[in-house]
């Protein structure tokens, strides 16, 4: 280790957080853009060309509106609760390679910011922790929507995070190993989704459900419980909220990649381009099935996440070890 | 290869200097958009919203056991997810002894989710 790696280092994660903030509003305008179309409207087109500053213009607005602490909230964990949000999907996306090596001045540089032996299992660690975002925004309100909203959610992102570890695991038995960057080079050839489908599946639905995405919005429920966790939520602590959750679709998005579609991996584009690519084609299958799907009950939410999803990723495990070892 | 041996300490440091930055921008956003924002306080506009109406009541009430109940069993589950990590990487080293280990514990795991289910621990209604 010496200084050129912790400059390039520092470079790296200046470069994702860069993409992540440019990267969501874009993503939010794609969604309002599409979902537009798919309800026969023509969405944003009046700030910048197609409407594509509109995001930005509504993220300045944001920054310059009131800031409101609710008299009876508790303030530190008030203030707390959303940067945990923001940090947490932060932290996760730094262990996604979303490149091949490439040479710089000589220098092999891995796009990655981390390369470690434990990715797949530090990307779970840490997304498990922005429970706590939701739950404690939740709680420090005081207030009965926030309240009710943060336990059903925290209910709901705990339950699908079983399915979703365990889907993972038939993986890691087919790779041999936990680390990102060399599970995504040894899709060179096939990607895990032929072997794994049903795995990918169950990884695709729960989490889905991990960040809270329509059909399983219950956290958000309007009608039932105004806006769930956030709704106390104003200015810019609420817009991290909003960046926490579609900073985590790009953390699932860059997983379900990695892991199941084959990484950086495709024929002439440069590696980067894949997986931009590959990206930008899932978050639109999440907006796809917002405008397809109507919201789940809740406890249908809950009896599909414990008597369907668990079972059948227990199966899928077995059936796959099985035939490893056969 | 990468620079610096992934199975090190110093693998992590670019993750720590993640976790700096984003906590820097996270706090240097709140704090600036709470210097930015206009701020008139009145006792109405800092009361818990309740769709406009005066709070009843507190919000700092008994919930249903249900959630405590799915907290502990994610916690059960969870456990024991993190057991099958380290056994699949090393899965092909062990091979037919590792395949009927884990059978072994995976119905274990099973016939408690069956027990809870039986016991009507995962129903809402």
């Amino acid at each position: 280790m010496d200084i050129a790696f912790l400059i390039e280092s520092l470079a790296k994660v200046l470069i994702v957080l860069g993409f992540v903030l440019l990267g969501v509003p874009l993503i939010v305008w794609m969604e309002r853009k599409v979902l537009g179309h798919m309800q026969d409207r023509i969405g944003p087109e009046r700030v910048g060309p197609f409407g594509l500053l509109q995001t930005i213009a509504d993220g300045i607005k944001l920054f310059m509106k009131e800031d409101l602490v609710p008299a009876q909230a508790d303030k530190v964990v008030f203030i707390l609760a959303p940067a945990i949000t923001v940090i947490t999907a932060l932290v996760a996306l730094t262990v996604i390679p979303w490149g091949d090596q490439v040479t710089i001045l000589g220098r092999t540089v891995p796009l990655h910011i981390a390369d470690v032996n434990v990715a797949l299992l530090f990307v779970l660690a840490t997304t498990s922790m922005g429970v706590y975002g939701i739950v404690l925004g939740g709680w420090a309100s005081n207030s009965k929507y926030p309240l009710l909203g943060g336990l059903r959610s925290s209910a709901q992102m705990i339950s699908y995070e079983l399915a979703q570890g365990i889907s993972l695991v038939s993986v890691v038995l087919l790779a041999g190993t936990l680390s990102l960057a060399q599970i995504a080079r040894q899709q060179a050839h096939m990607w895990y989704v032929v072997p794994q489908f049903f795995g990918f599946l169950i990884y695709v639905i729960s989490g889905i459900a991990e960040t809270n995405r329509a059909p399983f919005d219950l956290p958000e429920a309007e009608t039932e419980l105004v806006a769930g966790f956030h709704t106390e939520y104003s200015s810019m602590k609420w817009a991290f909220y909003f960046l926490g959750e579609y900073a985590n679709m790009m953390v699932v998005s860059g997983i379900a990649i990695t892991v199941f579609l084959g990484g950086w991996h495709g024929p002439v584009l440069p590696s980067v381009a894949w997986f931009l690519i590959k990206l930008t084609l899932f978050l639109f299958f999440y907006i796809w099935l917002r405008a397809t799907f109507p919201r789940l009950r809740y406890d249908q939410l809950m009896g599909f996440g414990w008597k369907v999803l668990l079972p059948a990723s227990l199966l899928n495990l077995v059936v796959t070890a099985a035939v490893v070892a056969l | 290869m990468s620079p610096v041996d992934p199975n090190s300490t110093a693998a992590f440091i670019p993750i720590l200097m993640m976790v700096v930055v984003a906590t820097v921008f996270a706090g240097g956003t709140i704090a600036a958009s709470h210097f930015l924002g206009r701020r008139v306080n009145t006792p109405a506009k800092l009361m818990p919203y309740e769709c406009g109406i005066t709070p009843v009541g507190t919000a700092r009430d008994r919930f249903h056991t249900r959630f405590y109940l799915v907290a502990m069993l994610f916690i059960v589950f969870d456990i024991e997810t993190v057991f099958l990590y380290p056994w699949a990487v090393v899965y092909r080293q062990l091979a037919l002894f590792g395949l009927i280990e884990m059978v072994v514990f995976i119905a274990i795991l099973l016939a408690g989710l069956v027990y809870v289910w039986a016991k009507g621990a995962l129903e809402w209604d």
